[in-house]
């Protein structure tokens, strides 16, 4: 309430949130717009200006949609593909992260810090030669070649390293190892629970960046009964006949999921978002 | 492996011990991480010297020659500079509103109000991309578009937004920062919700205006933040790719034609003309502009953190 201390009447606060409120009801129309496209009849969907609500309200765009293209396995698709990334990128960051944290071993450094260094190079850089790779293993087209290249996150490692030093202490450690716990059980057991939060954060990470991958799965599968929703998606709307209407009622159904997802975890969301962003 | 290394330096057995299970527990990871990282990126940077293709590959040393070539690529030379204006604007304009929006909900508008506010902007970080961009494109439509409806209503003219590449970069951009802000606002939120009070408590006994706060003690305390902010748009900006290849591909089925990115350049040298060697090259210069950024981050944040 700082302004409200120098003198910045009750007005001029309320005019500061309408104007907040407005422009949040910006961010949000694009969103809105998909939902009300999608349940407008086609004749409606070429009136000038544009009504902003259905006059006349149908679900014949979402019969199209389900008509034309099998949503739910996309839908499936992208589930299956985003939960392994999510389990492996969680497992190998997790052990490795552990391992470079805690333990003392000729290269740990050295490894680490190429680990770090492949951290910062974006995946379009080395989508060429990862693609031959692929090919040679006869995995394009192949879900297994979509997946790979998505089973570790070099950040993740970073990130459960980070976690490690931080919210495992050595002397947790050493009491378990006197009380003769092994360091398999140690790591399998009694680590996890301390490293909770991050893999949560860590896993919100993995989950949306698999979700939303789009050149990767473009360049490696042909073939649409492989396609996660994200490609699905944009290859359904520019097939020719395609109007807004159905295009609206099958982004729509892709954007469910997240929604759905959101309602639910909010707050895990946003935090596991902002706590992998400002550990970076 | 380990073990006559370990008798050779002396070691005890106990600590062998804990090599042999640090690196049993690396190996799996390792493997994967060497296969699916390290190899490629390594790979690269080889195939950026030949001129490879699918078929025969490794045919033929080019040396520097693909680099060469590619500054006088007409092609490249548009996706640099497309890409560089995007990368630039969005950055500029998502961390600018980023900061306004980030300095009302975590100073000014609180509580239930300032929660639900923060949401509705934060929404647009949440949704997948592709969605979306299908709901700007027809936002954008010449014909029966909202917003030549909405400019329509101030007197303006219909704007070409995805049929003249100019507008289209601009179209591109303003969906790109709607989906920027919010994340940046959260970010530069929870930077602002770390700085104690007791400094602008201070300065307000002292007479300091609400601006002269943030001016003096909140924007110089943030400045960590601020820049992790510009540098995450910044390499996010210069890999786009979905938006341009989902708004742009309006048009006769021509993804990324109207607006060519350096991503999109890459994409079709190596996978539509399958000229690798030269998409290698191209991905390189990307490499390069991504590590400068990432330099410059580095280098702030340790002169921050060893303050």
């Amino acid at each position: 309430m700082t302004l409200r201390r120098t003198g910045l009447s009750r007005v001029l606060y309320w005019v500061l949130v309408v104007a907040l409120a407005l422009g949040g009801i910006v961010m949000v129309f694009p969103i809105f717009w998909l939902f009300s496209v999608s349940f407008r009849p086609a004749s409606e969907l070429s009136v000038v200006p544009p009504n902003l609500l259905p006059v006349f309200w149908t679900l014949k765009n979402y019969e199209t949609v389900f008509a034309r293209a099998p949503m739910l396995t996309y839908l499936w698709n992208s589930f299956v593909f985003a939960t392994v990334s999510t389990i492996f990128i969680i497992l190998t960051s997790s052990t490795a992260g552990y391992i470079f944290a805690k333990f003392k071993f000729p290269g740990n450094h050295a490894i680490f810090m190429l680990v770090l260094a492949t951290a910062i190079v974006p995946f379009e850089i080395y989508m060429v030669p990862l693609f031959l790779q692929m090919n040679a293993l006869h995995l394009v087209n192949n879900p297994l070649g979509l997946f790979l290249p998505f089973l570790v996150l070099s950040y993740g490692i970073f990130f459960m390293r980070q976690n490690t030093m931080t919210s495992v202490p050595d002397e947790i450690l050493d009491a378990a190892r006197i009380d003769g716990m092994s360091e398999t059980g140690i790591m399998i057991r009694l680590v996890p629970r301390l490293l909770a939060p991050a893999v949560s954060a860590l896993a919100i990470l993995a989950f949306i960046q698999a979700w939303t991958a789009f050149i990767w799965p473009l360049l490696i599968l042909n073939d649409p009964k492989y396609f996660p929703m994200e490609l699905a998606l944009s290859q359904f709307a520019n097939t020719g006949s395609t109007n807004f209407g159905v295009t609206s009622a099958a982004a729509v159904i892709a954007l469910l999921p997240s929604i759905i997802a959101f309602l639910f975890l909010r707050r895990r969301i946003v935090e596991g978002i902002t706590i992998t962003g400002l550990k970076g | 492996m380990i073990h006559p290394l370990a008798a050779v330096r002396g070691v005890p057995r106990r600590t062998w011990l804990r090599w042999r299970f640090a690196y049993l527990v690396l190996l799996p990871t390792l493997i994967l991480f060497t296969y699916l990282r390290v190899v490629p990126t390594a790979w690269a940077f080889v195939m950026s010297l030949f001129d490879w293709g699918i078929v025969k590959p490794a045919e033929k040393f080019e040396g520097l020659n693909n680099y060469i070539k590619l500054l006088s690529d007409k092609n490249f030379q548009t996706a640099f500079t497309n890409t560089t204006i995007f990368a630039v604007a969005t950055t500029v304009l998502s961390v600018l509103l980023a900061i306004v929006l980030a300095a009302f909900l975590a100073r000014v508008v609180r509580g239930r109000t300032g929660g639900l506010l923060e949401l509705l902007y934060f929404a647009p970080v949440l949704v997948p991309l592709v969605p979306v961009t299908l709901g700007w494109r027809e936002i954008f439509n010449y014909n029966h578009g909202v917003l030549n409806a909405f400019l329509g209503i101030f007197g303006v003219t219909r704007v070409p937004w995805l049929s003249d590449p100019t507008m289209a970069l601009v179209a591109v951009i303003i969906l790109s920062v709607w989906k920027q802000v919010g994340y940046n606002m959260i970010i530069l939120i929870v930077g602002m919700r770390a700085i104690p009070r007791v400094y602008e408590e201070a300065a307000s006994v002292d007479g300091a205006s609400a601006w002269q706060q943030f001016r003096h003690i909140t924007m110089p305390l943030l400045a960590p933040v601020t820049l992790f902010v510009i540098v995450i748009t910044t390499i996010a900006s210069y890999n786009v790719f979905t938006q341009v290849y989902v708004l742009a591909s309006d048009v006769q089925g021509a993804p990324g034609r109207l607006v060519r990115v350096i991503v999109y350049d890459l994409f079709e040298n190596g996978f539509r003309f399958f000229n690798m060697g030269y998409a290698s090259a191209e991905a390189v210069y990307l490499f390069l502009i991504i590590l400068v950024l990432t330099l410059i981050q580095f280098r702030f944040l340790r002169g921050s953190t060893a303050e």
